[in-house]
């Protein structure tokens, strides 16, 4: 295999204005060492060979890519695919990047592992590749979310995790972030940080979308084999920080012929409310963890906590290449309402039996309203980005408490 | 009087300087000013702190502090009006300690209008790496703003050659790999680190980042010329013990050291 190469970011880390490295001066060596040694192994044909062989036999890739006939028929419009990243070992597209990291601490001969989580589901997928490769495990989760997340606390202490709680702030993820990040400037020298998303200060939003790219890379082949064409008419991923988007979006936004690529952030209770998580949408230009981003922040720069029904998508900014290629039009961003979310969730249960993570369902509900708008030879890719087992229990609570 | 004035008075008098650390807004409103009065007498610079929702830099002691500040509804229009404040009681030098996104969101031409009207000499930004923003330094540094940036014990020769000249004010040396916080000893090896840093700069080098009491005092007057004083009187407030105190014991340290006691 061969990881990818695109034309941003520049030697800068930068993404037109977005990007960068806005972070403790601490960190800088440790930036420019990490840039050093992942530019060196992403060519290393030996490092090349062992993320293939996870890939293939841990993982469990090239995920399927499935015609959904049943949903394709009721919305009445364009053919719709699902790419079952839902399908990986931890239960989402989150461990190609763990994966890829984790090998490149053990290269770099660090020998202990942090990490940032919000819901758990990245703080699970670190903790699952640091039992693989042996390497100790802290992971910082908002003692708001520890409660809230009990079962993926357990799940990353038996895989052998510390999970430390983080009372500051709002004591959710962009705390947890803060935290690891404080962590990290402390234990610089023999730690590693492995970033949950395509945020943080370069290389890091690079090396995500790097190791997620091969969730594109598949649907060109397998969609090739399908329809006869690598390109879909439109690509449909849902985005928090953002990195499942941008796995599926980057093998395509640089083509001179590019599908329809669109990032659905989540609305919450609507943008008028004030409660919602439309980093694009809503925000501004603005620096938090290390990158320069669309962002939340009132008048005076302080952050704004975000909000959605589902905590994965449940974050203030948005990944600097994603900031870049909605100033640039190579991407559309949208969004989806806690309420719409909620509607795609059970259209997916009844028509496909594939309970998606609550994440996914906001892209699952911008398909329902774009494919009947669209003609019957057309195709949408939607990255089903995780499983939903996660959330059945939140689900449930909305469900049996009225509110949806 | 001008940062280099100041550095020069202390080394005169023998001593490094000291320069104690205030945030806007904490301990609430208006008792603020009282925490200032009371450091003033000892301070050669004073730091004054913009309170901020995410403060990656700094350890729990002065991310309460930045809660305690927020949570009265200290805005940034506030935290010039406390430096105008200040400035009506003191010609000591004082610096702005902010992180980049209040920067950003007021619109750094405004913003630094703003502080250098209340008399601010200069900004401190953690996380601003000043290469990352060139245009944005040279403009602050246009308005008659000093600026101070960090380097740190992981900083490389060519990362201390790229930072140092961007330092008008003075060099913020971090004393560890760490946020900001109180601690008993610092490390061995910071004259190392301040000798390098001296070969690229002849701007006043301070130490941040634990000093705390006479020991470490006096480990950071022995390698550079002057040390900042931010967590331990944060703590000091919290535990409500006089922040005179810890400031005594801090100058104490900082008298006579490196040279021979005068």
């Amino acid at each position: 295999m061969k990881l990818p190469s695109y034309p941003l970011p520049d030697a800068r880390g930068r993404y037109g204005p977005f990007g960068g490295r806005y972070v403790p001066e601490t960190l800088i060596p440790a930036l420019e060492e990490l840039t050093e040694a992942y530019l060196h192994y992403k060519n290393d044909p030996s490092f090349l060979a062992e993320y293939a062989h996870y890939l293939r036999t841990y993982v469990g890739r090239p995920s399927p890519l499935y015609f959904a006939e049943n949903l394709t028929r009721h919305l009445g419009g364009a053919k719709i695919y699902l790419k079952r990243e839902d399908l990986n070992h931890t239960g989402a597209h989150k461990i190609n990047n763990t994966l890829g990291q984790a090998l490149l601490c053990k290269r770099m001969g660090k020998k202990r592992v942090i990490a940032e989580t919000g819901a758990g589901q990245h703080g699970v997928s670190v903790a699952t590749v640091a039992a693989l490769m042996g390497l100790e495990c802290v992971v910082y989760q908002g003692a708001e979310d520890m409660r809230r997340q009990a079962l993926n606390v357990f799940r990353m202490k038996l895989l052998g995790a510390e999970v430390r709680p983080v009372e500051s702030g709002t004591r959710t993820l962009k705390d947890a972030t803060n935290e690891a990040i404080r962590d990290w400037v402390t234990n610089v020298r023999d730690s590693f940080y492995i970033i949950g998303s395509v945020v943080g200060p370069h290389p890091y939003p690079m090396m995500a979308r790097d190791f997620q790219s091969i969730v594109g890379e598949e649907i060109k082949a397998q969609l090739r084999e399908a329809e006869g064409r690598e390109n879909p008419d439109a690509v449909i991923a849902c985005v928090g920080g953002g990195s499942n988007a941008i796995g599926v979006f980057a093998p395509f936004a640089y083509q001179e012929e590019r599908p329809r690529l669109i990032g659905v952030e989540a609305a919450g209770h609507g943008a008028a409310s004030g409660l919602h998580s439309l980093s694009i949408g809503a925000g501004r230009k603005g620096v938090l963890h290390g990158a320069m981003m669309y962002l939340l922040y009132d008048d005076d720069g302080q952050i704004r906590p975000a909000h959605s029904v589902s905590a994965g998508l449940d974050y203030p900014g948005v990944g600097p290449e994603h900031s870049y290629y909605a100033e640039a039009g190579l991407a559309e961003y949208v969004g989806i309402t806690d309420e719409e979310a909620l509607e795609g969730f059970r259209l997916l249960c009844r028509l496909e039996g594939i309970i998606p993570a609550l994440e996914s369902a906001h892209a699952i509900a911008y398909a329902a309203k774009l494919a009947p708008e669209m003609e019957p030879e057309q195709v949408i890719v939607i990255n089903l980005s995780g499983r939903g087992d996660k959330d059945v229990v939140e689900v449930m609570r909305i469900m049996e408490g009225g509110a949806a | 009087m001008t940062t280099r004035e100041a550095f020069a008075r202390a080394k005169a008098e023998g001593r490094a300087a000291l320069i104690p650390y205030v945030m806007a807004g904490y301990p609430s409103r208006g008792a603020d000013l009282e925490l200032v009065k009371q450091v003033l007498p000892y301070a050669d610079l004073l730091e004054v702190g913009l309170p901020y929702s995410d403060p990656l830099g700094d350890g729990p002691v002065i991310q309460r502090a930045s809660e305690v500040a927020l949570r009265q509804g200290i805005r940034v229009a506030d935290v010039a009006a406390f430096v105008r404040e200040i400035r009506a009681l003191t010609e000591k030098p004082l610096f702005l300690m902010t992180y980049l996104n209040p920067v950003l969101a007021v619109g750094p031409e405004r913003f630094f209008q703003m502080f250098k009207e209340a008399g601010a000499s200069g900004l401190i930004l953690p996380d601003l790496p000043p290469d990352e923003d060139p245009e944005l330094v040279a403009l602050a540094q246009g308005m008659g703003l000093e600026t101070t940036f960090l380097l740190a014990p992981t900083s490389t020769e060519a990362r201390i050659r790229t930072v140092a000249p961007y330092c008008t004010g003075f060099v913020y040396t971090v004393s560890v790999t760490g946020v900001t916080g109180v601690r008993d000893r610092l490390p061995e090896g910071l004259p190392e680190l301040v000798g390098r840093i001296r070969r690229f700069t002849g701007a006043p080098v301070a130490i941040g980042f634990g000093v705390s009491n006479r020991a470490t005092a006096r480990q950071a007057a022995q390698a550079a010329d002057g040390a900042v004083v931010a967590s331990a009187l944060i703590r000091a407030h919290e535990e409500g013990r006089g922040l005179v105190e810890v400031l005594k014991e801090v100058q104490a340290g900082l008298v006579g050291a490196p040279g021979p006691v005068h």
